[in-house]
């Protein structure tokens, strides 16, 4: 029942006078399992979701374990002016928007080509054989990739072994930021697939059959039919994934670096679990992470604006 | 309509399957070439190279890694988080996401605002640890499953699920007299297994794989789960490499095996299960 119908009982003037508070409660009242329902879940998300939120005002204080976050004094942005003076941040934060950006060059549109290419497979048996095969890596754990990686390319037990590669190149500055946007496709472009797939079986196959009658070529089909009709899916993926430039994955940078390729794969998220939870400076580390957060929700805000201007649905 | 294909079309298709073959062969090797160092010996594994099928082989490497009594800890520890994650969360997404698929009822577009809002921002890594600490959760598997029961991703899914749903079967129920909980419980439960099984199998996988959440909010080796085992296991066998230890084993063989043994109960269900996992993305593509 909504709500009009559960106020319009009463006489219209007595609507006016009805509080909106009062059709609340009621509605409050007639719903009531509803709530009992949603209470679990909810409360799940106030606790571990929002009291942390709440949590970041930490970042603005002199946070002392035993004096608690409420106890503990006001800091204003000291912490922000410290990270921002310490060259050793600024290096983080260019690592960060450095590596996600060759993620988004390269990892983005590499499920897109994947689900191109899958659909054009007429074949349902072979397709379903490829689409199980390129999923499975998203199963397993970026511990367990990192492991694996480690080995495929080790020059004793490696692939690499075949051509007389001295060092692991996992450990070499030089290749460390590539192997972290390969791995990453490698591990995530399959399962990435299955949006723009579900996207694709929503195109009529009328507008191929006109095609073919029109004597359009595969490649013309797919330019001008398949991708203008997941440009909608492409769109909100992309604003999701602008959200996460600075933040290029806790458990991959985290398996992946060495000491060797601190310099070039040290990123915000284990920079912030580095000072916070290692060396204990909870306070300059929730800067550091607030920093991020609230930058990755202008960033959502802004791209899902401006995909909103150019004719596309956002996420909301 | 059956067309005789073309030659470009032919020519087109024998590329993109080639190009595809080498895909999936690029995506599977590397477990193969895991697979298979932990079943060599340990002269043949150091030889390295492109693995086709073990070389001298030996079961060695997992004798020793369940010679390990921290191996059966971490294993009963993932399991016991993975299937308390997944029974839990199933219940409360589903009762959550029942709620605010149903018009009508006040503050709910709020509520799930405030859902979808969370995946936009969140505390970051210390304020959360701090709010965990607080709850004197550190160091007990029970933070790890309270932390993962509700994502606002799957709730969104089942929202947009529900709400995909026929007003007219509540209704129906409803005037005979059933109230919401039982119409909840004995006629959408039933009736959405699909999106519950998808969501419990990211549920399970995530719990499975999760790796930071052990990182950071457990100490005591009886409480490792095993992601955290499997980094231990592989960073000693870093150290012992730089220090020249343990050379005389086939180190690499020991991580394989344990590697392995790991994702073995993934590698078992997934190719039969796999259907369910993309079904959840069908179902929830339905914007709502």
């Amino acid at each position: 029942m909504s709500n009009a119908t559960i106020c319009k009982k009463k006489g219209a003037a007595q609507l006016k006078a009805q509080s909106r508070w009062a059709c609340f409660k009621k509605n409050f009242k007639t719903h009531k399992y509803y709530y009992l329902l949603m209470l679990p879940g909810l409360a799940a998300l106030l606790v571990f979701r929002y009291l942390p939120m709440g949590g970041v005002v930490i970042a603005f204080k002199d946070f002392k374990i035993s004096q608690g976050v409420w106890g503990s004094e006001w800091a204003g942005f000291k912490w922000f002016q410290m990270l921002f003076s310490n060259s050793q941040f600024t290096g983080v934060l260019f690592n960060t928007i450095y590596i996600s950006i060759l993620k988004l060059l390269f990892g983005f549109p590499a499920p897109v080509m994947l689900a191109l290419m899958i659909n054009e497979v007429a074949n349902l048996n072979l397709k379903r054989v490829v689409q199980t095969t390129v999923y499975l890596p998203h199963f397993i754990s970026w511990v367990v990739v990192g492991g694996i990686l480690m080995t495929i390319l080790s020059p004793s037990v490696g692939v690499l072994s075949l051509f007389g590669v001295s060092k692991n190149p996992l450990l070499e500055p030089a290749n460390f930021r590539w192997l972290v946007v390969v791995s990453d496709i490698w591990k995530e472009s399959g399962w990435g697939t299955v949006v723009y797939l579900a996207a694709i079986t929503g195109v009529s196959p009328d507008l191929y059959e006109a095609a073919t009658v029109d004597g359009a070529n595969r490649f013309q089909k797919i330019w001008n039919i398949t991708i203008p009709s997941i440009a909608g899916t492409i769109a909100v993926m992309l604003i999701l994934r602008t959200g996460s430039l600075l933040s290029a994955g806790f458990d991959q940078m985290y398996v992946l670096q060495t000491s060797a390729t601190m310099d070039v794969g040290d990123v915000l998220d284990t920079f912030v679990y580095r000072y916070g939870l290692a060396q204990g400076r909870f306070s300059y580390a929730a800067a550091a992470g607030l920093f991020q957060s609230v930058v990755g929700l202008i960033l959502v805000s802004l791209s899902n604006f401006i995909t909103g201007k150019l004719g596309q649905d956002g996420i909301w | 309509m059956k067309v005789k294909k073309g030659w470009g079309d032919r020519s087109f298709d024998a590329i993109n399957i080639l190009l595809l073959a080498i895909v999936s062969l690029v995506m599977l090797y590397p477990f193969w070439h895991e697979l298979c160092l932990s079943l060599s010996s340990s002269t043949e594994a150091t030889r390295g190279g492109i693995f086709l099928l073990p070389r001298q082989f030996t079961t060695g490497a997992y004798r020793q890694v369940m010679k390990s009594s921290f191996i059966w800890t971490s294993y009963y520890n993932s399991i016991y988080c993975a299937v308390l994650t997944t029974v839990i969360g199933m219940f409360f997404t589903a009762m959550l996401a029942y709620g605010l698929s149903k018009k009508g009822v006040a503050g709910n577009r709020f509520l799930s605002f405030a859902v979808v809002f969370c995946m936009i921002f969140n505390g970051g890594l210390i304020p959360t640890y701090l709010t965990v600490k607080d709850l004197n959760l550190i160091d007990n598997l029970w933070a790890l499953i309270l932390m993962a029961i509700v994502t606002p991703y799957n709730t969104i899914i089942m929202k947009n699920f529900f709400s995909a749903m026929p007003a007219e079967l509540e209704e129906a129920a409803f005037i005979d007299g059933a109230g919401p909980l039982r119409i909840f419980f004995q006629i959408i439960l039933p009736l959405s297994k699909a999106v519950l099984a998808t969501v419990g199998l990211w549920l399970a996988v995530a719990s499975w794989n999760n790796f930071m959440g052990p990182l950071i909010y457990m100490n005591s080796r009886e409480n490792f789960t095993l992601p955290l085992y499997i980094r231990q296991v592989i960073d000693g066998q870093l150290l012992a490499r730089t220090t020249g230890e343990g050379a005389q084993s086939a180190v690499e063989s020991v991580v394989g095996a344990t590697i392995i043994v790991s994702i073995a109960p993934i590698l078992c269900v997934y190719p039969f299960l796999q259907k369910y996992f993309v079904k959840g993305v069908m179902i929830g593509s339905v914007k709502g």
